[in-house]
Formats: structure tokens, C-alpha cells, sequence
């Protein structure tokens, strides 16, 4: 942990598919409120359930939710979810960027495709947390989170409710840190700027 | 390592060699997307460097024509967005069916799935007869397989639930024949549709339309570039007629969009 103190965060992903919407809602209370940098979550569910989500997280937090829109300034302290049925990129501007192209690993948002894109904006600045889920999607991603050297945490695969998508990123990547869900707050109110 | 094949720099090189060879212009394009799906086709088709990447593309019109296929977007389907055709079926088209003639362009055709789609709605209308539907894109390969009306059968069940959804109430199967692994659509509905290139960044309004439909296009282009396409579009829009734009996409921040005023939910401006 005595590395986390030293590094700098300018942006939180969490990605996550079937069982992540739990430990979504665990975690958000929890968090504070004057948060240093933005929060972005893309997971994987059905189109028109956009709404649903937003509405979930935003009684549940003091901290602004919202939709990811296109080409709209990515602001430190938001929390960002990217919208059904599109990819979601990150500009060099630090703007969004939707994308309708092919889906990835079955998948649209894919979690790959905004890992990769925050992992070439903000480099060893980012921080990506993948939760539980029941397909690979993400591992690709952290591939390149690593690369870059931001830093990679994963749901404790024993302790998530689908272990495969957390479990296929501690066999392919390189791991900063395992979490259980009660310990998830906790570790991104650490990764606050002084 | 999917990603990060190319880099900043081979991407503006390579951007700045296409418009100066072949007279594309994606530097304006979203910069975030084009990267990403430049940097797919290249480890999709295997390429050992950049430098040979580069010059395939400058010197291989073939490669180029593959090239161009690959990095715009053609994923489409029909009837998309249900309650956006819905609108279209009991608010916009009945407007317009006021009007002796229809003009509608719909602009990033793509496949035609969206001109088959307004297609199949102005004719349960009535109003397929008096209506020109332009359909173009920037890729003359998506075209040809547009004009043809052919889509893959095993997507027929999706477009239909999409259609009926929308308010259509016809056996959605009475528009094509079935012909193995393909659908083609009747002819009727291609008989009222015109095809043929045109890139939004480069080329001109070229018409006056009553409806623009541009939808899940303008997301592939930088803000600026985005504004200067709603000019044209602008230009091309006779007066109390419609803009269409994809789910996600919006009007909002284009210094003339006081002068549209938007339809109830749907991403939908009528100009004043």
C-alpha cells in the first residue's frame, strides 16, 4: 500500500459484469464526497436500464452521477457511467467519446475498449478496478493498464459472486491489489490527492 | 497489446498521407476512435511494422478500399430505436405527407438499413409514391451492398421485433424473400431510394430535404467538425423541416440550435 501513497490518481474505472451491481451499492455510500479525481463505471447490462443504474448510485452518494455524454468534459469528483448499447472512449481533451462499433467479448460497453482507452490518456495516472463477472471481458485492458504502469486491482475472486472475470485477470496480469467488497471504499477514499 | 500499435504520431502521419493521397479527410474525426480503429486493422491484418503499414495504404488502392471499410463504423440494424421510428411514424412523416413531394436524405447510409427501415414507414403510410429517399455514405463499398436490399437472415428476427415495436402492424416477413441465408427487400421500397457517395467533411449540401436523418454518424467526429456538419445539414434543410440525430447525439452546443426546437424525447429537431 505504501506505493499507492506516492502515486498520483487522475482516473478510477471500475468495470464489472453479472454481480458487480452489489458491490456497486455497497461501496458507494461509503465513499467521500470530495473525491480528487473522476470515477467512470462501465458494465455490462440490457439497453434502457441506463436510468435505473444512475438513479441507484445517486441515492446512495453525495457525489454527482451521471451519464457519460458524448464529447462532455470529464469532471474530477463525478461519477460517470457509460451508457448501454456504446463503447466509451476517453480523448486526449478529457472528453468522452462514444463509439457504435462491433460489440467485444459479446459485449457493448466493453470494459477492454475503455481500460485500453484511459490506459493511452491517463498512463501511470489511472486506476482500473474490475469486479465480479462471468465472462473475460476487461483482462485485455488491465494487459495495457499494466503496461503503462497504472495500477490494477481485482474483486477477491473467493469472495465474488461470479469469480471468472476477476479470476481470468489475476491469472493474466499483473495485480496491485485484492479486494473484498466491504474493503473497496476504503481503497479508493486512499487514492485521494493531496 | 491490442492498442497501442500505433502511436500519436504514426496516427497523424498516416491521416495526413491519406487525405493528401486519396483526398479523405479524417483529421477531424474523433481522435480516440480513429486510434482505436486504426490500431485494430493493423494487428487484424498482421502488419510487422508501421512502415509497411504506411505505404500498403498509400500505395495499395486496394488495401485502401479495405482500409476505408474497416476504420469508418457500418454497425446498423433496422428499425433501430423503436420509439424513435415510432415518432417518426405518427408526428414527422404524417407532417410531411401534407407536403406534394418528400424529400429525405439520410446521411452515413451505411448499409441501408435505415433507408429500408423509412422506406417500409412511408409506404404503410401511403406516401412511399411521392417520396425520394437519398441514402449516402463516404464508403462506396457499404453502398453497393445497400442498393442491393440483401441483409442476413438470421438479423430478421431482431428487425422485426424492432418494427413491431415501432408501431408497425404488418407481417414483417411480406417485405422480403427469403433466399437461403439472405433477405432480400422488395423492390418497391429500393425503387424509391437514391445511392451515392458523399463525404460530410468535404463535400456540399446538394439538395433542399424535408427530414435529415444522420444518426450514430456525428459521434465519430470532433466537436468542431460535428458543428460544421449540422451547417451543412443547416443548408440542406428547407424551412419547419426535420434533423434526426442517434440516441446519444445532440444539437445542444451548435451556436444555431436555438433555431430548431427539438420533439418531445426523441433526438428530433423540427427548424422554425
Amino acid at each position: 500500500m505504501a506505493q499507492t501513497l506516492t502515486k498520483k490518481c487522475s482516473a478510477l474505472i471500475i468495470g464489472g459484469s453479472a454481480g458487480s451491481l452489489d458491490v456497486l451499492l455497497e461501496m458507494f455510500p461509503k465513499l467521500r464526497d470530495d473525491l480528487t479525481f473522476p470515477i467512470i463505471i462501465v458494465t455490462h447490462r440490457k439497453s434502457g436500464s441506463d436510468s435505473l443504474l444512475i438513479d441507484l448510485l445517486k441515492s446512495r452518494t453525495s457525489l454527482k452521477v451521471a451519464e457519460a455524454e458524448e464529447k462532455a468534459a470529464i469532471i474530477p469528483g463525478n461519477v460517470y457511467i457509460a451508457p448501454a448499447d456504446y463503447h466509451l472512449l476517453i480523448e486526449e481533451s478529457g472528453t468522452f467519446s462514444l463509439d457504435y462499433s462491433e460489440k467485444i467479448n459479446y459485449s457493448r460497453p466493453s470494459i477492454d475498449v475503455t481500460f485500453q482507452s484511459a490506459a493511452d490518456i491517463f498512463h501511470q495516472d489511472l486506476v482500473c478496478i474490475l469486479l465480479s463477472g462471468s465472462n473475460a471481458d476487461g483482462v485485455e485492458g488491465l494487459k495495457m493498464v499494466n503496461n503503462y504502469g497504472g495500477r490494477v486491482v481485482i474483486q477477491n475472486p473467493l469472495t465474488a459472486s461470479m469469480p471468472y472475470m476477476p479470476q481470468q485477470a489475476a491469472l493474466n496480469v499483473s495485480v496491485d491489489a485484492v479486494l473484498n467488497s466491504d474493503q473497496m471504499a476504503m481503497y479508493i477514499n486512499e487514492l485521494n490527492g493531496s | 497489446m491490442l492498442i497501442e500499435t500505433i502511436d500519436n504520431e504514426q496516427l497523424q502521419i498516416l491521416l495526413n498521407d491519406i487525405l493528401e493521397v486519396y483526398g479523405y479527410d479524417f483529421l477531424e474525426y474523433s481522435h480516440a476512435s480513429i486510434k482505436r480503429r486504426i490500431s485494430r486493422l493493423y494487428a487484424l491484418d498482421n502488419f510487422v511494422s508501421f512502415a509497411e503499414f504506411r505505404y500498403t495504404i498509400k500505395s495499395d488502392q486496394q488495401y485502401f478500399k479495405r482500409f476505408l471499410e474497416e476504420i469508418t463504423v457500418n454497425v446498423t440494424e433496422m428499425f433501430r430505436d423503436p420509439s424513435f421510428y415510432k415518432t417518426l411514424r405518427n408526428e414527422v412523416l404524417p407532417v410531411l405527407g401534407t407536403y406534394p413531394f418528400i424529400r429525405i436524405w439520410v446521411a452515413g447510409c451505411s448499409t441501408g438499413e435505415e433507408a429500408y427501415s423509412i422506406a417500409i414507414v412511408l409506404k404503410e403510410l401511403n406516401l412511399l409514391h411521392k417520396s425520394l429517399i437519398y441514402a449516402t455514405d463516404i464508403n462506396p463499398t457499404v453502398l453497393e451492398k445497400a442498393k442491393k436490399g440483401l441483409f442476413s437472415l438470421h438479423l430478421l428476427k431482431q428487425y422485426s421485433e424492432n418494427y413491431l415495436q415501432s408501431g408497425g402492424t404488418k407481417d414483417f416477413s411480406t417485405y422480403y424473400i427469403a433466399n437461403y441465408s439472405l433477405a432480400k427487400f422488395d423492390q418497391s421500397l429500393s425503387s424509391k431510394m437514391i445511392f451515392s457517395s458523399h463525404n460530410l467533411v468535404s463535400d456540399h449540401s446538394f439538395n433542399e430535404f424535408q427530414l435529415i436523418m444522420c444518426r450514430n454518424v456525428l459521434i465519430y467526429f470532433d466537436k468542431e467538425l460535428q458543428h460544421k456538419v449540422f451547417n451543412l445539414f443547416d443548408n440542406s434543410i428547407e424551412k419547419l423541416g426535420y434533423l434526426a440525430l442517434g440516441s446519444k447525439e445532440s444539437l445542444d452546443f451548435w451556436p444555431k440550435s436555438k433555431q430548431y426546437k427539438r420533439i418531445k424525447t426523441e433526438k428530433i429537431w423540427r427548424k422554425l
